[in-house]
Parts: C-alpha cells; sequence; structure tokens
C-alpha cells in the first residue's frame, strides 16, 4: 500500500522553526514533602482553594438558577455557554478577575465576565455581560472590569470581542439589602472613559466586535454604536437610545421595542447592524467568522525553546508557604516547579542574594525572572536594576515572583543609600518597556509591591496566589507604629498609658489589617488579575506570555537618569 | 504442440484493481517486467502505480487499443486477468496474431467454453452431468419451474434471473434481455433448472501445452449475494475423498476432450440433499477465487498460467498435487447490505489491513482510493490460511473484523458475522445462505460508545497539536468556571442517537465525562496521529484512527466505527423541497416517465436508474404533480441528487 501525494507535494514533510533547546541547568528542590510543616501549608493551600472554587461556583452561577432558567426558556445561553461556544474546541480560557465584588453586596463577578481566549485561532480580549445578574447592568465591578478589558486589549494589541446584554447603569440608588452602602467606585462623569477608550482601540488598529444578544440601551447603545463589527439577533437584539418608556416620558411617542431598535431594523435600516443572526448560535458562528478574517497577527515573538515540563513537581507549590508567611521560602523552589524543564540560569547568584534574577523559559518563551528571597537590600535593589536593563537590551519580558516585606530599613541601610539604590530599581522597573508579568505568592508589603512591578508599576498581568498578602507593610508593624504613636502621643500629654487598652487595639487592628490585606480581599477588589491555584501558575503565565507576544516586546532604548 | 520454450521478458496485463496487482506481483517475482493500461477514471488507480509503465487507453475492452500498447511497449505477452477480455477469444487471437504471447487458453478453447450453450453440449459429450435447459425462450418453461435465465454470453452472475412460476416468465426474459443486452452487447439468453439448496462447488484445472491436465482441487463458492460469490474456501466442508475425485475426473475429462491450456474452472451445482453434482459452466480465465487453491496447494497459479504460456509443460503431475490445511476467501466489496447490496461509493480514507491475524490481502485499492461506479465494487479480498477450517474461518473473521476500513461502506462486517455464524461453521452452506440465515450483526451500544469517548479524546488531543497559538497549553485550561468541553458524533452508517462527550480536563490530565461530571473518568495513555490508547472507567482499549474531513473511523477489535462530527455551527443552506426524489445511489438514469407539470399518483415509478448492470425503480411517495424535471434519461447522477420533485398540494 502506498502513501498518495496530490498535486505534486512533497509528502510527510512540514517546515517548521527551529526551536532552540534550553541549556541552563536544572534547579534541584529544597522540599521535603513528609516534612509536618510542608504538609500543614499543604493542608491550608487546599482549604483556601476550596473556598476560591466555592466562589467560583457562586460567580457560575451569576444571578442564580431561576434566573438562569428564565434565560433558557427565552432561548438564550448563559453568559459562560456564549463564552465556552464562542472559543476553539480545546482552547485555554484566562478569566481575568473571576471573584470581583467578593465580599460586596454584588454578586461575585460583578455580572460580567472578562478573559482571553482564542476564538478562530486569534487570542482575543472578551468581554461579556451576564444578564441574570441585574438585567446585565453595569455594576461597579463590571465598570473596573470593563477598564480592564479594554486596558488589555489595548496594552497587548489584541481584538476585542464583547457579548453585549445590558440594561445600562444600575440606576438604583438605594443601599444593598445588607443595607451597606454600595461601593462607589467612580462617577458619572468619569464612566464615559469607557467609550473613549472603546473607540481608541479602533483608532490604533484593535478590531472591536460587538455581538448584541440582548438590550442595549442608552450608554449601552454605543456599545455596538462603536464597535467595528456588529452582529444582531432576530428578534432579540435591542438597540436604542432610549427604550419605549424613556421615548414615552420624553416625546410621548408611542412605541415597542422591536420597531424602536429591533434587529431587523437596525440591519435594514439605520444601518447599525453588519451581520443578521437567526439566533444565538448563529450570531456566534458570525462572529468566530468575523474574527476569522480579521487577518490577526500577532507581532511579537513566538516561543523560542522547545517546551518541557518541569522536572520538579508542581504540586509541591501547594506547600511551600505558610499561611502566616513566617517561615522563610527559597524563591527557587518556586522558578523550579513552573518554568520549562526546572532549567534556571542564575545571574549574580552570590550578589545581593535576597533577590534572585535570573533567565528561564515558560511554554517556551523567554523570560527574566525577578524573585524575592527577603527583604530588599541595597545591593539587591542594585542587581535587580541592571538585570531589568539587560532583559531591555534583548527584549526578554520579565517576571517578578513577590514575597516581599519591602526594602531594608534602618542606620546602616540607609547609610548605605537604600533610598538612592531602591530608587535605582524603581526606575529600572518604571522604565522598563518589556511586559512585565507579576505573581504575588506571599507578603507584597510597601515600596517593595510597587519596585516588584505591582499593579501601579504599568504590569502587564499581576496574579496573586491564595496565600498572597497586600498591604501598606505587615499587619503586625502597623499595629505596632500605631501602639509607638499613642505611647508617644501620651506621654507627650503626660497622661498613664493603659497597657491594656493597648494590647486590645493592637490585637484589633492587626486581625483588621490581616483580613484587609488577604488575597480574596484584593481579588474582590479588581486590583489585580485574579487568584491562581499554584499548580496553575506555569499555564497562566504562559498564557500570558503568548498573550503579551501579540504586541511586539521591545526594551527600552533608553532609562531616566540613575541616581548612583 | 509447441516444442519451443518463448521467454517472456515484459508482460502487458490488460487489467486493473486487485488482479491487476495480483499478476504484477508474481511477474516481478519471476523477473518479468509489468506493463499496464489504465482509463480515465483509473489515473489515480494503485495498478497504475504498480507497472513500470502504464498506456492511458480508452477502454479495458478496447482490444486494439490494447494490442498496440503492447507492441509500443514491447511486451512479449498479454494477460489478461479476470473480466474484460479475458474470455474474448478474438482479443486472444488478436494478441497472438500480432506476435504476443496470450496467457489463457487458446481462442478455440475460449470459443468452446466462453459460450455457455456451446460448453454444455461439450460437457454432456463428455459423459459429464448437466442440468436440463433451453436455448428457446418459447421453450423455457420445459425445464420446469424453478428456473434460472441467464445471458448466453454473460458471466459473473450478471444478467441472471430465477424465475418461480409461468406468469413471471415473460417479463423476466424481457428483463434478462435487456441487461444482457446492456451488460455483454449480445442479448440471448437461456434457461435451466435452478436447484433450490445447492451448493457452488468449482474444480481448478490447469493444462499445458504438451496436453497435460491436472485438477488442483475444489473451491466451495456457495455464499453468494445476488448470485455473486462473497466467501468462497477450499477444501469444500461438502465433498468427501470419493466425490472431490469423480468431480476432478470430469473437469479433466472435459477438458482434456478440448485441449484445455493454461487455468480453468469447471463449476458444478451440486445438490445439497443428493450430492450430485451438475456441470454449470467452464471459467477459461484466472477464477476471482484462485487465492484459496493457492494456499492449499502452495502452488502459485500466475506462476503456472506464465510457466505455460512460455511452453514450460506442468511442474506437477496429478498425484504431486497435495492439499494443506484449510483456506478462506472474503470479497470486500464497496456495498451496502443493509440496503440490499446496493453498491457504495466515495474515498476510501481509511484503508489498512491488521497486523495480526496475518492475512492474505490482495488489494486494487489503498488508504484515498476513489470508489466509483466506473467499475465492479469489490474492492480487495482477504484470504485466510490455518490448520484446520474452524482456524481459517475465525482468522478471517478477526481480521476482517481488525480491518481498518472507512470512508466508503463495505460488506466487511457483514462477510466477519457471516463468517461467524453457527450455520457456516457447520458448513451448512447453500447457495441461498444469505436468504436462510440471520447474518445481522447489531452493533454493540456500549461499544460505539466507548470509541466516542476515544474519539473526542482524540480530537481534543490533535486539536491542542494543531492550535496556531497556545498550543502547548494543557487541553481546555481554564482559571474560571465555563461548561465542559463537547463534541457531538453522528454515527456515519446512521441511525441511532448521537453520541455526545462532554469532558473536562483534570489536573492529572485525564478527563472526567459528562456535562456534570459524572460519567467516570477517561485518561489518555498514548495518542498519535493515527492512533488512540484510552481508559474509560476501567476497561482500556486501543483503536487506529484516521480523520478524513469531518469523520473520524476508529477501528477497535470489532470493526470500524465511523462518526461524523456535528458542526457546533451550521451554516445557512438551502432548503431540501418537499416531495424531493432523490437518487438512493449513484448511476445513470434510463428513463424518466413524467414530464413537467404532469400527475403522478403514489407509487408511480417515475424515474428508472441504472446502477451496476441492475434497474432501480424511483416512485411517487405520493400523489401529486411533478414540478420540477431536473434530469433526463442518459444523465449520470450522484448518490443523492436531487431528480424531480412531487408537489402533492397541487
Amino acid at each position: 500500500m502506498c502513501e498518495r501525494v496530490g498535486h505534486g507535494a512533497l509528502a510527510g514533510v512540514t517546515m517548521v522553526g527551529v526551536l532552540r533547546t534550553p541549556i541552563a541547568p536544572r534547579l534541584r528542590s529544597n522540599i521535603n514533602p513528609n516534612d509536618p510543616e510542608f504538609i500543614q501549608n499543604r493542608d491550608d493551600m487546599l482549604e483556601q482553594l476550596d473556598v476560591i472554587e466555592d466562589l467560583l461556583d457562586q460567580a457560575e452561577a451569576g444571578g442564580g438558577p431561576a434566573s438562569m432558567e428564565r434565560m433558557r426558556s427565552r432561548g438564550k445561553m448563559p453568559v459562560r455557554e456564549r463564552i465556552a461556544m464562542a472559543l476553539d474546541p480545546d482552547s485555554p480560557f484566562l478569566e481575568i478577575s473571576p471573584l470581583a465584588g467578593y465580599d460586596s453586596d454584588y454578586t461575585v463577578g460583578g455580572g460580567m465576565v472578562i478573559g482571553i481566549g482564542v476564538i478562530a485561532g486569534t487570542e482575543c480580549v472578551i468581554l461579556a455581560n451576564d444578564p441574570s445578574v441585574l438585567g446585565g447592568a453595569l455594576t461597579p465591578y463590571a465598570a473596573k472590569k470593563w477598564n480592564r478589558a479594554l486596558q488589555l486589549a489595548r496594552d497587548n494589541k489584541m481584538p476585542y470581542v464583547s457579548f453585549v446584554e445590558s440594561a445600562g447603569a444600575d440606576l438604583r440608588v438605594e443601599t444593598g439589602n445588607s443595607g451597606r452602602r454600595r461601593v462607589q467606585v467612580d462617577h458619572f462623569a468619569e464612566s464615559g472613559r469607557f467609550f473613549y477608550d472603546l473607540i481608541s482601540l479602533s483608532g490604533t488598529g484593535i478590531p472591536t466586535v460587538c455581538v448584541t444578544f440582548g438590550s442595549s440601551t442608552a450608554g449601552g447603545a454605543y456599545q455596538p454604536g462603536l464597535s467595528d463589527y456588529n452582529i444582531f439577533i432576530k428578534q432579540q437584539t435591542k438597540v436604542f437610545l432610549a427604550g419605549p418608556p424613556l421615548v414615552k416620558m420624553a416625546t410621548g411617542e408611542e412605541s415597542d421595542d422591536e420597531t424602536l431598535g429591533g434587529a431587523n431594523m437596525h440591519s435594514e435600516v439605520s444601518g447599525l447592524g453588519d451581520y443578521f443572526a437567526e439566533d444565538e448560535t448563529d450570531a456566534i458562528r458570525m462572529c468566530r467568522e468575523v474574527v476569522s478574517h480579521l487577518n490577526w497577527r500577532k507581532a511579537g515573538p513566538e516561543p523560542s525553546f522547545e517546551v518541557e515540563e518541569p522536572t520538579l513537581d508542581p504540586a509541591e507549590l501547594l506547600g511551600l508557604l505558610s499561611r502566616d508567611l513566617k517561615r522563610p521560602v527559597d524563591i527557587r523552589d518556586v522558578v523550579g516547579r513552573i518554568v520549562d524543564g526546572s532549567r534556571f540560569e542564575e545571574f549574580k547568584a552570590r550578589y545581593g542574594t535576597t533577590l534572585v534574577c535570573g533567565w528561564a523559559s515558560v511554554h517556551g518563551y523567554p523570560v527574566g525572572i525577578v524573585g524575592n528571597n527577603g527583604v530588599l537590600m541595597p545591593d539587591a535593589a542594585e542587581k535587580a536594576a541592571h538585570f531589568i536593563q539587560l532583559c531591555n537590551q534583548i527584549d526578554v519580558p520579565l517576571l517578578f515572583l513577590q514575597n516581599i516585606t519591602g526594602f531594608m530599613v534602618g542606620r546602616d541601610f540607609e547609610a548605605d543609600g537604600i533610598v538612592k539604590k531602591g530608587s535605582q530599581m524603581l526606575n529600572a522597573v518604571s522604565n522598563s518597556t518589556v511586559p512585565h508579568l507579576t505573581v504575588i505568592v506571599g507578603s507584597s508589603y510597601g515600596a517593595g509591591t510597587y519596585g516588584m512591578s505591582g499593579r501601579a508599576f504599568g504590569n502587564r498581568f499581576t496574579f496573586l496566589w491564595p496565600t498572597a498578602k497586600i498591604a501598606v507593610m505587615g499587619p503586625s508593624q502597623i499595629a505596632g507604629v500605631m501602639s509607638i504613636v499613642r505611647r508617644a502621643q501620651a506621654a507627650r500629654k503626660g497622661i498613664d498609658f493603659d497597657e491594656e487598652e493597648d494590647a486590645q487595639i493592637i490585637a484589633a487592628v492587626e486581625a483588621i489589617q490581616e483580613a484587609g490585606s488577604l488575597a480574596l480581599v484584593a481579588s474582590g477588589a479588581i486590583s489585580d488579575d485574579g487568584i491562581v491555584d499554584p499548580r496553575d501558575t506555569r499555564n497562566v503565565l504562559g498564557m500570558c506570555l503568548s498573550v503579551v507576544a501579540n504586541k511586539a516586546v521591545e526594551g527600552t532604548e533608553g532609562y531616566g537618569v540613575f541616581r548612583l | 504442440m509447441s516444442e519451443t520454450i518463448r521467454q517472456i521478458d515484459t508482460v502487458l496485463v490488460a487489467n486493473r484493481g486487485e488482479i491487476a496487482r495480483r499478476v504484477a506481483r508474481t511477474a516481478r517475482e519471476m523477473g518479468i517486467r509489468v506493463v499496464t493500461v489504465f482509463v480515465d477514471a483509473d489515473a489515480d488507480a494503485l495498478h497504475v502505480d504498480d507497472a513500470d509503465t502504464a498506456i492511458r487507453v480508452g477502454s479495458y475492452l478496447d482490444g486494439d487499443a490494447i494490442v498496440e500498447a503492447a507492441l509500443r511497449m514491447g511486451a512479449d505477452a498479454v494477460h489478461p486477468g479476470y473480466g474484460y477480455l479475458s474470455e474474448n477469444s478474438s482479443f486472444a487471437a488478436a494478441c497472438e496474431g500480432a506476435g504476443l504471447i496470450w496467457i489463457g487458453p487458446t481462442p478455440a478453447a475460449i470459443d468452446a467454453m466462453g459460450d455457455k450453450i456451446e460448453a454444455k453440449r461439450h460437457a454432456v459429450a463428455a459423459d459429464v452431468p448437466v442440468l436440463l435447459s433451453a436455448d428457446d425462450p418459447d421453450e423455457f418453461a420445459s425445464v420446469g419451474f424453478p428456473l434460472l435465465i441467464k445471458a448466453a454470453a454473460g458471466g459473473g452472475g450478471k444478467g441472471m434471473r430465477v424465475v418461480e412460476s409461468a406468469e413471471e416468465l415473460g417479463e423476466a426474459i424481457d428483463a434478462a434481455r435487456r441487461e444482457a443486452l446492456t451488460g455483454f452487447g449480445d442479448d440471448r439468453v437461456f434457461a435451466e433448472r435452478y436447484v433450490r439448496r445447492a451448493r457452488h462447488i468449482e474444480i481448478q484445472i490447469v493444462g499445458d501445452v504438451h496436453g497435460s491436465v491436472v485438477h488442483l482441487g475444489e473451491r466451495e463458492c456457495s455464499i453468494q449475494r445476488r448470485h455473486q460469490k462473497i466467501i468462497e474456501e477450499a477444501p469444500s466442508p461438502f465433498l468427501g475423498a470419493e466425490r472431490r475425485e469423480a468431480m476432478g475426473a470430469a473437469a479433466v475429462s472435459l477438458a482434456s476432450a478440448i485441449g484445455y491450456v493454461s487455468t480453468g474452472t469447471v463449476e458444478f451445482l451440486v445438490d445439497d440433499e443428493s450430492g450430485e453434482f451438475f456441470f454449470l459452466e467452464v471459467n477459461t480465465r484466472l477464477q476471482v477465487e484462485h487465492p484459496v487453491t493457492e494456499e492449499i496447494t502452495g502452488i502459485d497459479l500466475v506462476r503456472a498460467q506464465l510457466r505455460v504460456a512460455q511452453g514450460h509443460p506442468l511442474d506437477w503431475a496429478q498425484g504431486d498435487i497435495g492439499f494443506t490445511g484449510h483456506s478462506v476467501e472474503a470479497r470486500i466489496y464497496a456495498e451496502d447490505p443493509s440496503a440490499g447490496f446496493l453498491p457504495a461509493t466515495g474515498t476510501l480514507h481509511a484503508f489498512e489491513a491488521a497486523a495480526m491475524p496475518e492475512v492474505r490481502l490482495d488489494s486494487g485499492v489503498g488508504p484515498g482510493s476513489s470508489i466509483g461506479t466506473d467499475f465492479d465494487p469489490m474492492i480487495a479480498k482477504v484470504i485466510s490460511r490455518a490448520p484446520t477450517r474452524a482456524e481459517a474461518i475465525s482468522s478471517l473473521a478477526l481480521a476482517l473484523e481488525r480491518m481498518h476500513i472507512g470512508g466508503v461502506v463495505t460488506n466487511r462486517d457483514f462477510l466477519a458475522a457471516t463468517l461467524r455464524t453457527a450455520e457456516f461453521a457447520a458448513g451448512d452452506t447453500t447457495t441461498d445462505f444469505i436468504e436462510r440465515v440471520d447474518i445481522s450483526s447489531p452493533p454493540a451500544e456500549a461499544e460505539t460508545r466507548f470509541w466516542g469517548v476515544a474519539a473526542a479524546m482524540w480530537l481534543q488531543a490533535m486539536n491542542r497539536a494543531r492550535a496556531g497559538v497556545l498550543a502547548s497549553m494543557p487541553s481546555g485550561f481554564r482559571t474560571g468556571r465555563l461548561p465542559a468541553e463537547s463534541v457531538v458524533f453522528a454515527l456515519e452508517a446512521g441511525g441511532g442517537d448521537n453520541l455526545e462527550v462532554h469532558y473536562r480536563r483534570l489536573r492529572d490530565g485525564g478527563f472526567v465525562l459528562g456535562r456534570d461530571a459524572d460519567q467516570g473518568t477517561v485518561v489518555v495513555h498514548r495518542v498519535t496521529p493515527d492512533s488512540i490508547d484510552v481508559e474509560w472507567g476501567d476497561i482500556r482499549s486501543t483503536a487506529r484512527v484516521t480523520r478524513a474531513g469531518d469523520t473520524l473511523y476508529l477501528t477497535g477489535p470489532k470493526g470500524t466505527v465511523g462518526l461524523s462530527i456535528v458542526p457546533r455551527f451550521v451554516p445557512p443552506e438551502a432548503e431540501v423541497p418537499v416531495g424531493a426524489v432523490a437518487a438512493p445511489m449513484p448511476g445513470r438514469v434510463v428513463e424518466v416517465r413524467v414530464t413537467q407539470g404532469e400527475a403522478v399518483l403514489a407509487g408511480d415509478v417515475v424515474v428508472v436508474l441504472e446502477a451496476m448492470k441492475m434497474e432501480h425503480h424511483l416512485r411517487a411517495a405520493e400523489d401529486g404533480v411533478a414540478t420540477e424535471v431536473r434530469v433526463a434519461a442518459g444523465d449520470q447522477v450522484e448518490n443523492g441528487a436531487l431528480l424531480l420533485v412531487i408537489d402533492s398540494t397541487e
């Protein structure tokens, strides 16, 4: 039997890019998985992960079973089914901030799903209203997610796909069910920024594709209005500046929503609709077809190394960090469980040893890693500045692994120029133009948060482990500092210092600060992109490295003046 | 009698398909160069690939072109294979006239035996028992009913009709003549007695130019559908040594009487009850089922033909011929046993013999071969050999079941099921076997489900491997909640519910099944572009996998399941008109009995379609008016083609 070869093609030969074989040495493990402390840490971590799983279930439930059922009875799919159907089969989906709105009066998730997925072979930012939650009305959390989605598309130069079905702004002025005031994240006057950003995407060559699954009223109407491609669904899409009630109020005109802003009218008369879909499935098909014609080519590099799973067991990441973060962790034990083949080429291994720098690859993408092995010392800050410049020189993205209580304080360190050398590091981080990915595995306190390319320092992605704690300083330090201040005040005023009361205050402040620093609180406030299971770190980073490569990866050619 | 040896250096094989390849194999082994011919429809055929050189001709029946081709290619000899010009004495004579060696019996022997009426006279003269028959249609009734009408110039079962009573006779004669005319260009037919419980047993003979004729024992070919053999075996489980000897002697005596040279087959009808045998005909060529004789005698019949043609004496006398073990052959046809064995067409996306058990595969096709209506639907033969009949049957059944075949409907499952019946095992093989024995073998639902899961797992692995971005990410990686991945398959064979497979990747690399993760876990032990080794629950099995378009073919231990991916999205497509009459198979329109606007009644024949030399009557399903007539007589139509529309509302 012979293999048939048609049209003169050479059978069995495919040209592939040449991938480099990594040659950096493999890291060795410093872990004893049978150590009781390790086992305790792991059990604690799994318990925390269970809590997160429950919260993800809540996010998936959206507005609840009754609300979901109502949608289904109208032939509508739940938001997550819409997304799943749009994605390429078996491709990954990186949901961003799924636990937004945690511990608030709003449903976990905030009534919106955002993430990065692959549609027709193209990595896209996907934003979808969850109409089961308050009819898809724009909660403060949804607003912040929307901003983040636009930022992701802009910063990484990726097509932006939105699945719109929103009652519009949340017009209710009352407080939430619990009587607590809803979080006021921003003001109406600011929120127009969405529209500005959305239309800016288009202007910078980033296509915006909008499928309007239901009502999109008033401000919402501008989502399709400002998108490059509009897919409307028969008898389902309603887009108008004002719905029948407001029209009646404004002009007295009687109308129904189908004639006022139905898919048919927009497709045949107004011209707002570009594609007329028979139903939701048809609309998603059209969406995939539109993305497939975008001719999207990533401006950044392809993976350059062969992909090899880590030789150290990623499951052991679960037992590294203790719940109280008191026990030191060798960050190389994290590195070795997330990088390709556990291979790591360390830079300046004997200098500034409280910071670990070196090169590795994750899912084939080269990456420079900066990880904390203790408090930031002046020499470690210098080393970081050096290393970050090197990565910029060779256009390699940076990965920051944060477990940082801050820059070292004290007389000797001030004298050694901790402010000066710390500023060098901040300068290097701030002006670096290669993409930064940040994972907070443990502490993230004070200026260390920023120096290690925290959210405020323009990184592309920030992910937390469940063990992460983020604050201006550690809870006991805050409580202690405040106690010292109180004691000094008492001494100044010449009154007796109530030690018992002080102890109570210290305990209370510590507890409040501790609670406020938890990963879930940070993630609920969308101050990051989500909490990841430590075992997923490698895959999340691999996906992020692919995502950032949609835009050219280019290091800076100039830095601010280094204070040397 | 020729005294000189005429060396053959180059042979032209004037045939196609498995037999052309079969002849080429032995010729090459004997150091003979092989050239061949091909027609347009065979441009991609494997026999063309096999040959050193091939000449394009208008038809395999174009004797002049073939002789011309042989001369141009410098061939010394022509091997006609079977069918086509193999029993055409004028072609044999033309070859000899052009100085080419004809590999086959002399034109005179072909003439004597090729015409069935003539052959019977020779048989009677040689004291070989025959069935009563009549050549004059007016006298057909005299042979008694049931009777069989056959084309005088026919062969291979084409144009045969059983007539049960005098009332049916007239119409049957007309139909038989029509088919004989289109099939063989000769509308003469004859009738003979029909033995109800009969066995078809034939004797292989070989003669040389020095006057020797031997027989190589019998083959039983009783398993037939529509008078065409599908399973043959040697030796026959029915014959004892005595009757074998008697039949052999009769065959040799007949062959000797006409100075038979080369290979031939004397066919007998054996009455299952009385054991009497009746001469049927002599096939003056190599038979399709010749391999079973080769397997039990160790004699290469093509080699024997080539040696005899060169003038060599036979290598053996009758006493040297011995039989070892048992051999069974099954013919794989591109046809649908569940639809009355209608010919099937398409691209044979998957076609591969299993590594075990080892069997002989004489095949004209390979993966990617296109199966059309231009040629006979037999695509391959699978032949087993074993020390005992039971083992030969079982190993053939197993080999068939493990064969990877997809893309074209075949009778493979039917053959395997036939071999696995108690009746076949018992040797209760008569020519009415297919009508008499229940051979249905519905696929086990649980197994289909298992392969559906395996297909889903294979597909996800390939989806990952082929991904343009993020290809190294785990399948369906999620950081939040999304519904389970899912794929829906329709059974390519039709029938049954669609198979829905929902799955989610687990952290350990396995998958949990079910929308609600309640159908157990699957582990993919190994997956390659053409296989998968999968474990679901506590069952682990391996399948050969081929993907063609949106269809996956998975071959496990018990056959191939074709699973078509039901697309997630159905692009808008033209609606099929109500009342459409579509072609049930590819073929040629013989007659359109309605015109546009004409009223028809339910059951009226509206189109007559001819496919594989059979006429098929397509009828109106309801009373109505023909609103659209899209075809005319002579049109070639594809399977499913819309022929006309009958509007029952008008």
